[in-house]
């Protein structure tokens, strides 16, 4: 692997670039494996990546229908924060923050974790006291959060709308300034070409069609590329979740819906957080390439299309130009869409399943890019020892026939009714 | 945007109905805890065909059920959904 | 075609001929150089001469009409138009960014992965400056002064593109009696007939197109010019975006642009084909220009802009562009034709086979000229000109967007529409493009374009493959290739063929990438249309409305509904003015509009069965004329709204229940009657507005009461019909305040009379603000803090309550085992013990620094004899009455120290129910 470095980027101005290996492998798959990751998205990349780097389980081979970094992790607003307001949740989000912080230099790789402030506007008095809630619920923990009067506000993203007479009028808002955005794709590439180095098999092209299963134990799996027997087999596949969990027989918690998002063209800087609300449906930050990243809500009736909704689409619009009216002239370039496992309380699904040998990581709803590094790191702990970490273990696929929903809006099971 | 047949208005704008649900998690009155917490709690979420319970809830208001293809989005058939009406 | 109009391009006066886009015009005024390139600030011309332009971006307008980014090629000259080139500093030609062209040998694609190491402070810290540099245009700051409508529209046939191809799809459509919108993006009908003149059934090309217009509009039909057919979905779902006026010109009547959401019954894709360029050293210079382009500048907007031209082509098209501007006026200094053998035998230009451009000369302000490799020689053009053609390729965006799948066309080296998943076909060149060859990159790889406007080099493509990223989506986002504003519309298939050639694959082997929509980028404003500001959502103002706003109160937006907060007096704070309010409930009698509660009418002969399904409580138990608190429970068990039941007669009930579930509650009943109680003889309606209804609490409420019905005021818990001030209402003895108090509920159309009538007894308006204070001293619940969808009714203090018999919904799921957990959250009370008030949302621990065992879910005050109360949710809290904790807001800096009681400070045996 060709250390990246500012050096080695200058000694190719004088060699044509003509140094660089390929970040990864293009490997034949074996025919066993210790553990098979199914899904070759951020989540199956960086349990790949920790099990190799942190475990020294290294006969590993990530299995992937399309290309790596496809899925969500491609198609997502890149935002990163553990501003939860349940415990279990900003624990394990800002487990995940933490190894953020160091992700750079930890794959060599820039992902631009950006920790810019994750802002989140509060509209009222109520809103300003929820907000409140959920920052002191965090502070208790020492996750940094802090409350901004209107005028901090102001001060911080002048381009908001700040008149009496707005419909969101603006009261304050709380803020994480840990949090922010990242290059998603690097976050991929970056995890892959960590996992590669350290002997880990990125099988590109390869979708599992079937599980190989020895009574109760999962043994292996059927691909386009043959059959590949696996001594533990871990789900990772995001809104494909439950079509692969079906390939073992098991129905999940789990319905996967359409999620949109969509671009401006780009301008110079003009957001400087990723700005959030605690009334509406809508998250906006700007990339590094200035364009205006907008995000807002699913879909919310299953779909497996990657392809949204235009009302849904002109919603977000509607409510963030009320938020920033001068977004007004400019145009959207782009918008796209994700498959996403939304799971029955919001939160994601980590551990062992009814069949033995098999882990599932998934339920990721539409919170699962800033959860990459975390889920990825406790859930090759947990596939390492046989048990799940302790930090996931409120995460568990029991939850639910047992009455221990993590339900961080409190709007039951239908992911439609959030 | 899909067009979905009302059985009551015809073809409507995707965006004047709501899903509720599908099919297989309704949870009968009176189920056992085991039944209902199933229906509840696990879903086939088919790549494919499922039926599925929508709502007419910006047009008539009434309730269906659609059997749909979730990767095409194509409908098979729609069914009214509710109390017979008296006669 | 007279007169002149007057613009400005980076504050020079300039005047252009009418009908010219921009880009004619700066052409026609002898300005090559209009813009700098995203990554290495690159001076760069005008390209094409439409909507597929990478180079040629300025900003227009001014103040709140600056339009960023606009394509010169896609805008109209009008009267006064300011244009400013972007990207540069301090001026265009002088662009200190382009010492970056300096050291792009240390810029590859994907530069910044490998490098700005350290803590993310650091990344921070060198962010600023990257943004900075990136971005292209400014940043808007101004609010639009202008607004932007929207339509829905349906129509039989939907013709996207006007020219040959759509105008007969168009004709026939409409002579088959259908009813047909034609749209273009174009402010010109036929764009392909005023490039390339002729003749069509006899008629002059642009006539014959007129006339078919005429027809499509004398039939019912629409013809929009300066509309972008954006976005196709499913069952032919059109977005359409209609220029009214152009880019930062002021509008006639206050609207700039128009967003159409059209439902056809068929779309007929006439789109055509976006010319390539070729791949060669510095193929980015002002100067060198798509070949049909040229040929729409000379025949279209009488500007020839070059007098020296070499075109290099690999098929037909590069030899009307060479005839063009020889008419023009033009030297063609020779004809570089990628082909081996002459074609068509036409020998009026200094043709040359197998030939292709390797190196264009010259700089910021022009090319001087062109080194090529012909058949195996390298041969130097001096030129001031290059036209080049690599072949074309289809419009096939909405196709794809649409659900199609695409072919392969090999005589034309382009992908084509194949199988349609909706009623979409594409005719014209767009389903039939020319043929062309591709004659991959020539020249130095790092100088050689792909992607114009972010600076894909071949290099960058090479290096990218090497790297590993093959997927052509890997490809893509690593060099960014196809991301700009025209996204790849002129560069993606160059990519292709690059990859495609080094790896001895076909094109469609080296893969495609999807079409996402918009086909042209849209403006949010014309998205948002006019939902947005103060109607981006809905404001619901209850039918007492106009009197709350003749009391001028402090409002406060609950959901979508405007109620008043309080009616302070003079220069009363919010909370001077809720305390006095309360305490006027608390000592006489006060009023409050309750209006916005959900209602819904239950009746039958089977409509206590179904409220038993609903309602966690015993129904069947009241006797007509009495009512009782009730709770329901989701399907999971759990509670998740609160309300009351009444029994109006024998088998006609009243349900209310909170303000802000009201539409989940109603949509939640209709599920049940009619998914699992399909077959009781019942009706639910929702009554919500029908209703308006006003609270009258406290000790005098009952001599009041009775001295607007002239009866005695019903006992608490009862309901009686009476009249007040002519009205028929509903009187209903319910409290949430702790003091004797009716509920008064009456069709809305008398909220005036009867709201006058019930203030004219002395009460007390009261808003929101008192009745939190009344309704936490009495430790009653509300739904969403204290009611928040986690708890069961046992842990909510209602376990006493609950219908033995189980038939209600979620009696089931309750029975999971963890709900058994006894130091699951429980509601409690919580007295301050310091004085202090308790902040609400704080959390409880048993020490600053502790764990959060709970927290703070509504605080207030005793409002009478004052003293810090407040009620939240706490771990096996109704077990622990008695122990002491803190209140704890690190967020605030603040703390309390309280202990837990029962939330029922006030009143706690309902004496003052009692009359």
């Amino acid at each position: 692997m060709t250390k990246y470095s500012a050096l080695s980027l200058l000694r190719g101005a004088f060699n044509g670039q003509s140094h660089w290996q390929p970040a990864w492998r293009d490997p034949e798959p074996k025919p066993s494996y210790d553990v098979v990751i199914i899904g070759g998205g951020g989540h199956g990349l960086a349990t790949a990546f920790y099990l190799a780097k942190v475990h020294g389980i290294t006969n590993v081979a990530v299995i992937e229908k399309g290309y790596i970094g496809g899925g969500n992790v491609g198609r997502n607003t890149t935002i990163v924060r553990s501003n939860y307001r349940l415990e279990p949740l900003s624990r394990f989000y800002e487990f995940s923050l933490k190894l953020w912080e160091g992700l750079s230099d930890d794959l060599n790789y820039n992902v631009m974790f950006s920790p810019r402030g994750a802002l989140t506007l509060g509209h009222s008095d109520a809103d300003m006291i929820r907000l409140a809630e959920k920052g002191d619920a965090m502070a208790v923990q020492g996750i940094d959060a802090e409350l901004l009067t209107r005028d901090q506000v102001m001060k911080l993203e002048p381009c908001l709308d700040f008149s009496r007479q707005a419909r969101f009028p603006i009261e304050g808002a709380m803020i994480q300034w840990r949090g922010g955005t990242a290059r998603h794709d690097a976050v991929a590439w970056g995890f892959a070409r960590g996992a590669d180095s350290r002997g880990v098999d990125i099988i590109q092209k390869c979708e599992v069609t079937g599980m190989v299963m020895d009574g109760n134990r999962v043994v292996g799996v059927e691909t386009t590329r043959g059959r590949i027997n696996a001594g533990t087999v871990a789900i990772c596949a995001a809104g494909h979740s439950g079509h692969v969990a079906a390939m073992a027989g098991l129905k999940l918690p789990v319905e996967s819906q359409t999620l949109q998002a969509m671009v401006t063209e780009g301008v110079k800087p003009m957001v400087n957080t990723v700005v959030m609300t605690q009334s509406l449906h809508c998250y906006i930050s700007q990339s590094d390439k200035g364009g205006i990243v907008f995000g807002g809500d699913p879909d919310n009736w299953p779909s497996y299309a990657q392809r949204g909704q235009p009302v849904t689409m002109e919603l977000a619009v509607q409510q963030g130009l009320a938020l920033i009216p001068a977004l007004s002239r400019l145009r959207m370039l782009r918008c796209w869409a994700g498959v996403t496992d939304m799971s029955f309380d919001g939160s994601p699904i980590i551990g062992t399943t009814p069949v033995d040998g098999l882990w599932i990581n998934g339920g990721w709803c539409y919170g699962g890019f800033k959860a990459t590094p975390g889920s990825g790191y406790l859930f090759a702990h947990s596939l390492a020892h046989g048990r799940p970490h302790e930090i996931v273990e409120p995460f568990s696929l029991d939850r639910f026939e047992r009455g221990s929903p993590v339900d961080e809006n409190g709007t039951g099971p239908f992911p439609n009714h959030r | 945007m899909k067009l979905i047949p009302c059985p009551h208005c015809g073809n409507r704008a995707q965006a004047e109905f709501v899903y509720e649900r599908t099919a297989d998690s309704v949870v009968p009155l009176d189920a056992a805890p085991e039944v209902a917490v199933a229906a509840l709690f696990t879903r086939a979420n088919l790549r494919g065909v499922e039926e599925e319970i929508w709502r007419h809830t910006y047009g008539c208001g009434s309730w269906m059920l659609i059997r749909r293809d979730r990767v095409s989005h194509a409908i098979e058939w729609v069914k009214p959904i509710g109390p017979k009406v008296l006669p | 075609m007279t007169g002149q109009i007057n613009f400005t391009f980076d504050g020079r006066a300039l005047t252009a001929k009418p009908g010219q886009t921009l880009a004619a015009a700066l052409l026609d005024n002898g300005i090559k150089l209009v813009g700098r390139s995203f990554k290495y600030h690159r001076p760069r011309g005008i390209l094409s001469a439409g909507i597929e332009e990478p180079n040629a971006l300025v900003t227009v307008g001014s103040g709140g009409r600056t339009e960023p980014n606009t394509r010169a090629t896609d805008l109209f000259v009008y009267e006064g138009l300011v244009a400013t080139s972007q990207n540069r500093w301090p001026s265009l030609s002088s662009d200190l960014g382009s010492a970056l062209q300096l050291v792009s040998r240390a810029l590859p694609a994907g530069f910044y992965y490998k490098t700005f190491f350290g803590p993310p402070k650091l990344w921070l810290f060198y962010e600023k400056f990257i943004r900075r540099a990136a971005g292209l245009g400014p940043a808007p700051a101004e609010i639009d002064p202008d607004r932007y409508a929207q339509r829905a529209a349906f129509c039989d046939v939907l013709v996207v593109g006007s020219g040959p191809a759509g105008l007969i799809a168009a004709r026939d459509a409409v002579r088959a009696g259908k009813k047909v919108f034609l749209v273009e993006q174009d402010a010109e009908l036929a764009p392909s007939l005023l490039r390339d003149p002729q003749e069509i059934d006899g008629k002059q090309g642009r006539a014959w197109a007129g006339e078919i217009a005429t027809e499509v509009r004398t039939s019912g039909g629409r013809v929009l010019t300066r509309t972008s057919a954006s976005g196709l979905w499913d069952d032919q779902f059109v977005c359409l975006s209609e220029k009214l006026v152009e880019p930062g010109q002021v509008p006639v009547n206050g609207f700039t642009q128009r967003y159409w959401h059209v439902r056809a019954g068929e779309v007929v894709l006439a789109t055509g084909a976006i010319e390539r360029p070729l791949t060669f050293a510095n193929n980015d210079r002002p100067g060198v220009m798509l070949s049909q382009s040229v040929r729409t500048y000379v025949n279209r907007f009488g500007v020839v802009p070059g007098k020296r031209v070499v075109v290099a082509t690999t098929n037909d098209d590069g030899y009307l562009t060479a005839k063009a501007l020889r008419q023009a006026g033009a030297e063609v200094i020779a004809v570089l034709d990628s082909r081996p053998a002459p074609v068509g035998g036409d020998s009026e230009f200094a043709v040359f086979n197998a030939a292709a451009p390797v190196t264009a000369k010259g700089g910021k302000n022009g090319v001087t000229g062109l080194v090529a490799d012909v058949d195996g020689t390298t041969q130097t053009f001096a030129c001031d000109l290059i036209a080049m053609s690599g072949g074309f390729t289809p419009v096939v965006h909405l196709h794809m967007q649409a659900g199609g799948k695409l072919d392969w066309d090999e005589a034309a080296q382009a992908f084509v529409p194949g199988a349609s998943r909706w009623n979409v076909r594409t005719v014209g060149l767009a389903a039939q493009p020319a043929p062309a060859e591709t004659v991959g990159a020539t020249g130095a790889a790092k100088q050689a374009f792909v992607d114009f406007q972010n600076d894909v080099t071949v290099a960058d493509l090479d290096l990218a493959w090497r790297e590993g990223y093959r997927s052509v989506e890997h490809l893509k986002r690593y060099t960014t290739l196809g991301m700009a504003t025209d996204q790849g519309k002129t560069g993606n298939m160059a990519a292709l063929d690059r990859i495609a050639r080094r790896e001895g694959m076909t094109v469609p082997e080296a893969g495609l990438t999807t079409f996402r929509p918009p086909y042209t980028p849209v403006s949010m404003g014309a998205l948002a249309g006019m939902g947005t500001g103060e109607h981006a959502q809905p404001t619901r103002r209850p039918a007492l409305y106009d009197l709350h706003a003749a009391k001028d109160p402090i409002w406060l937006n609950a959901g979508y509904w405007k109620r008043p907060r309080a009616y302070p007096i003079g220069a009363e704070t919010l909370a001077q003015a809720g305390l006095r309010e309360a305490r006027a409930v608390r000592s006489s009698v006060g009023m409050c509009d309750v209006s916005t509660l959900a209602k819904f009418e239950v009746q039958g002969p089977d409509a206590v069965q179904f409220l038993e399904r609903v309602c966690q409580t015993t129904v069947g138990k009241l006797a007509v004329g009495r009512g009782r608190y009730t709770f329901m429970a989701r399907e999971d068990g759990l509670v998740f709204d609160d309300g009351t039941v009444w029994r109006l007669e024998e088998n006609r009930y009243l349900l209310t229940s909170s303000t802000g579930g009201a539409s989940r509650m109603a949509t939640w009943l209709s599920y049940v009657r009619n998914h699992l109680c399909a077959d009781l003889k019942v009706s639910v309606v929702c009554v919500q507005e029908h209703y308006a209804a006003m609270a009258v609490a406290g000790p005098q409420s009952s001599a009041v009461m009775a001295a607007l019905t002239g009866e005695e005021a019903p006992r608490h818990m009862s309901v009686v019909e009476a009249k007040i001030a002519g009205a028929p209402v509903l009187v209903m003895a319910a409290s949430f305040s702790g003091e004797r108090a009716f509920e008064v509920h009456f069709d809305a159309s008398h909220a005036e009379a009867v709201w006058r009538a019930i203030e004219a007894e002395g009460c007390c308006p009261y808003g929101l603000e008192a009745m939190e204070l009344l309704r936490i001293e009495k430790g009653h619940m509300v739904v969403g803090t204290d009611i928040d969808g986690r708890l069961t009714a046992g842990e909510l203090g209602l376990g006493k309550m609950v219908s033995k018999a189980g038939t209600w919904i979620g009696a089931a799921t309750l029975q999971r085992p963890d709900f058994a957990d006894p130091l699951r959250k429980q509601f409690v009370g919580l007295v301050a013990l310091d004085g202090g008030s308790i902040p609400e949302g704080s959390m409880l621990v048993r020490f600053i620094g502790g764990e959060a065992e709970g927290h703070v879910t509504g605080s207030g005050l005793r409002v009478l004899e004052g003293g810090s109360i407040a009620i939240g949710h706490l771990k096996g809290g109704q077990a622990r009455h008695g122990e002491d904790l803190y209140a704890w807001s690190p967020t605030r800096k603040q703390k309390a120290k309280v202990r837990v009681t029962s939330p029922h400070f006030y009143d706690p045996a309902g004496e003052r129910y009692r009359d």
